[in-house]
């Protein structure tokens, strides 16, 4: 019975994410026409453009390899499974005993390697320019990230994302400087990874400022359908992240009964419209940053990581 | 005596061109000219040809007393002025391709507008010719280092915008060299004039680049007065102020948005968009027409405005000036947009005063060049303005010299709304000159448009109909300082700049 429930539980979160991904994008575009005075896109504007994108057809230039093809489905595949091992509505998922935050870390890391490959694939030199950029930046958010996780895993004794929201839960955390320096560093890597603004800016036309454009901007038809998919869970994925260890209130533990995962799935929508208003908000209020202000930018997300996790071994009580 | 005033009076005068003196020269003053262009003593206001003839607008540094040389060249070719002084290469280059006349040791023979599609060589030579065969690969301006690589921009671009090439070379995000390679746009303005009536040649030149089509428009028209002795009603002088000082508000309206745009700062695009909407608004309601085209007409205004139309400016105005200080004060007060803005895409004082950068990148860097100051035309002669000028030459003082322009546009607009004077608002053609025989006159205006300076140079032939005109726009004199202003910068950094220019393409390629 409870291996039952677990298996439904994951499988609905995976649905869940998959099904969501693209409201939330929606969302935030909704909110950041809102606020520059347009009335802006349905909000199942991007359903309705991966289901065009998905009927038509392929171009493919002359000199792209299998890897130009094949690309698009790894990410997707990789991103979509660490976007399931991260809880959204229910604490205990199936996989999560398996993976944990170092695997969804190694997950992104691995759709953005082929991202990367793809991208200078086909030769052209704005996918070289965006691959530079990315792997530019991947190098600098992805420590600090890890540095990230290793400060919640010494604060949680677990890299367990469950566990993890469990004890955040606990009365046991109390009000920890860590935490707000891991939150801090947590949201300018979110920014920087989904090439958000003020690091990327996802709606311009201008060719040779793209990075996450650049990559797919060889890519049609269903290809970029996947690829824009992936990118939307991968936004998804870094909000639910940030609700789940941070504002873990309304996730059902495990083995509850059947009223909690559905006032879990209440608040985690309630957190999604918070999240993605707050990023519209924030990206309307800034420029874009520099191509090569992004180290310090993710400088500072590294060092705040950093300094959190030295607090953790010099304050009185912060390792038990 | 002046330079320019020397030169015209070496030469033989042409008596039918007004009102800057034209003369006819030979080689040796024409060189002596080019010298003085290249010591900075005269700038360079146009260059452009006719079959069997080539012209030379100038002015003297001081930006006083205008002149026209003339230069016969029945063997088509010419002492090139661009081997001395750079602005005028491509300007060589675009009379080579249109008419055919080739610059004796110019430094550069790469065709510039003609891209061979054309289906005929060198359009405004009577004796024509075919297209002589494809095209040629175009040569780009070489860079050569270690781990350099070009990066190919356009001509279609992602955005709705004008076609043009920009061929980056770049070391990683650096770039080593970018060249433009423009004409794409090229329509054939000055071929399709040529024989045209004045009415119709006077449509053309509104076209030449939609967002001055009033700058256009008028220095067509006060040309083809000039040509014919022809003076405007007060009325005409007043209505075409405020026309023009419109377009400019609405135009800088639209590029402070746009430039903080490019630097993905929504916002400022938003507001400064309904506040350009507004304008655009008020001026159809006033004028007819969102920016005025063809309204500015040879002789006068093609419309008056009834108190409704005037109604509608004043409140638009009232709208500006109590929204605009707010999108200032953001632009200042933001510091993630002023930290993209101010030192990026630096044009030395320098180099703008020697290519006679004219409008926002000339005075963003230091050149007070102000046509409507420096050879003053009706209604700013009766008009109190300012023309600011900054030095930094970079991206924000671009930006910061449109905003006072606004301000300053706005003034104008609210001083000329004070006083309008009353009468017709167009010359009766019976009771002007234009009724006597205008074969052979010869009219040049130059124009304060929003980019800069609009020249038009028209000669008049049998029954009101033009025999040869020609329009250079201010962006002719620009495209090239952006190109120097991103060597150094990164790749990333020129959008912003490009747009800080906001070059024309349809104006340059014509």
């Amino acid at each position: 019975m409870c291996l039952i429930r677990d298996l439904a539980i994951q499988g609905a979160q995976m649905l869940l994410v998959l099904a969501l991904a693209p409201l939330l994008t929606g969302w935030v575009r909704r909110v950041k026409a809102r606020l520059t005075r347009r009335r802006g896109p349905p909000l199942l504007q991007p359903y309705r453009d991966l289901w065009r994108l998905m009927r038509k057809e392929v171009v493919l230039a002359e000199n792209a390899s299998w890897l130009f093809r094949a690309a698009p489905y790894l990410i997707f595949a990789a991103t979509w499974v660490a976007a399931a091992l991260v809880p959204t509505f229910a604490t205990g998922l199936m996989f999560s005993w398996s993976a944990d935050l170092i695997a969804i870390i190694a997950l992104l890391g691995s759709a953005r390697f082929f991202l990367a490959l793809a991208g200078m694939d086909v030769g052209t030199a704005f996918g070289g320019i965006g691959s530079s950029r990315e792997v530019m930046i991947a190098s600098l958010a992805e420590p600090a990230m890890v540095m990230i996780v290793f400060s919640l895993a010494l604060l949680a004794h677990s890299t367990q994302l469950s566990t993890v929201a469990d004890f955040m839960r606990s009365p046991s955390v109390g009000l920890r400087v860590t935490l707000a320096m891991a939150l801090g560093a947590l949201l300018i890597v979110a920014v920087a990874e989904n090439g958000r603004v003020p690091v990327d800016n996802p709606a311009t036309h201008l060719e040779l400022t793209m990075v996450h454009e650049a990559m797919v901007l060889e890519y049609s038809g269903r290809h970029l359908a996947v690829l824009e998919l992936a990118n939307f869970l991968k936004l998804l994925l870094y909000m639910s992240l940030i609700a789940c260890v941070f504002v873990p209130w309304g996730l059902a533990p495990a083995g509850s009964g059947l009223l909690a995962p559905l006032l879990g799935l209440l608040a985690y929508g309630g957190k999604l419209a918070v999240g993605g208003t707050l990023l519209a908000v924030f990206e309307t209020s800034v420029a874009k940053m520099r191509v090569f202000r992004a180290p310090e930018y993710l400088g500072v997300a590294l060092m705040l990581a950093l300094l959190g996790t030295l607090l953790l071994f010099v304050s009185r009580g912060g390792l038990r | 005596m002046s330079v320019t005033a020397g030169l015209i009076a070496r030469g033989a005068r042409v008596e039918a061109c007004r009102p800057w003196p034209r003369s006819i020269v030979d080689a040796v003053v024409w060189r002596e000219a080019a010298g003085h262009l290249a010591r900075g003593a005269l700038i360079l206001t146009g260059l452009w040809g006719e079959p069997g003839r080539i012209h030379l607008a100038l002015i003297n540094a001081d930006y006083s007393q205008p002149a026209i040389l003339t230069l016969d060249c029945p063997d088509g070719r010419f002492p090139s002025v661009g081997q001395r002084h750079a602005p005028a290469i491509r300007l060589e280059r675009a009379v080579a391709d249109i008419v055919g006349l080739v610059a004796d040791d110019a430094p550069d023979t790469r065709p510039w507008l003609d891209h061979r599609r054309w289906g005929l060589a060198h359009p405004q030579n009577g004796s024509g010719g075919d297209a002589a065969g494809p095209a040629a690969p175009y040569r780009f301006l070489a860079a050569e280092g270690d781990s350099l690589h070009q990066i190919a921009v356009g001509p279609v671009h992602a955005g709705v915008i004008e076609p043009g090439h920009f061929r980056f070379t770049a070391n990683g995000e650096t770039i080593v060299r970018l060249e433009a390679r423009l004409g794409y746009v090229h329509r054939g303005l000055e071929s399709l004039a040529a024989g045209a009536a004045v009415e119709r040649a006077a449509a053309l030149a509104a076209r030449a680049s939609g967002d001055s089509t009033v700058a256009y428009s008028l220095a067509f028209a006060r040309a083809v007065e000039a040509a014919l002795g022809v003076e405007p009603p007060p009325r005409a002088h007043w209505l075409r102020g405020l026309m023009a000082e419109f377009e400019r508000l609405a135009n800088h309206l639209g590029d402070i948005g746009a430039v903080c745009n490019d630097a993905a700062f929504v916002l400022m695009l938003a507001h400064t968009g309904v506040l350009r909407e507004r304008v655009l608004r008020a001026c159809a309601v006033a004028f007819g027409h969102r920016l005025m085209m063809d309204r500015v007409v040879p002789g006068g205004a093609a419309v008056d405005l009834d108190p409704a139309g005037a109604a509608a400016l004043r409140a638009v105005v009232g709208e500006v000036r109590r929204r605009f200080p707010v999108l200032v004060a953001l632009y200042d007060e933001t510091t993630s947009l002023q930290d993209r803005t101010v030192g990026t895409g630096r044009v030395a004082p320098a180099l703008a005063r020697a290519f006679g950068a004219g409008g926002f990148v000339g005075r963003a860097s230091g050149r007070a060049f102000d046509t409507r100051r420096a050879l003053p035309y009706r209604p700013y002669t009766m008009l109190e303005f300012e023309t600011p000028v900054r030095e930094a030459g970079d991206v924000d003082a671009r930006l910061w010299i449109r905003i006072e322009e606004v301000r300053e546009s706005l003034n104008l607009i609210e001083q000329l709304l004070a006083d309008p004077p009353t009468g017709p608002c167009r010359a009766d053609p019976a009771a002007g000159g234009g009724t006597g025989d205008a074969k052979g006159a010869e009219g040049v205006a130059l124009v304060e448009g929003f980019r800069g300076d609009v020249l038009v140079w028209l000669r008049l032939g049998a029954d009101g109909r033009v025999d040869r005109c020609h329009l250079r726009d201010p962006s002719w004199f620009q495209w090239p300082l952006l190109e120097v202003c991103v060597e150094g910068a990164i790749v990333a950094d020129f959008p912003l700049c490009n747009k800080s220019f906001n070059c024309s393409y349809a104006g340059h390629d014509l």
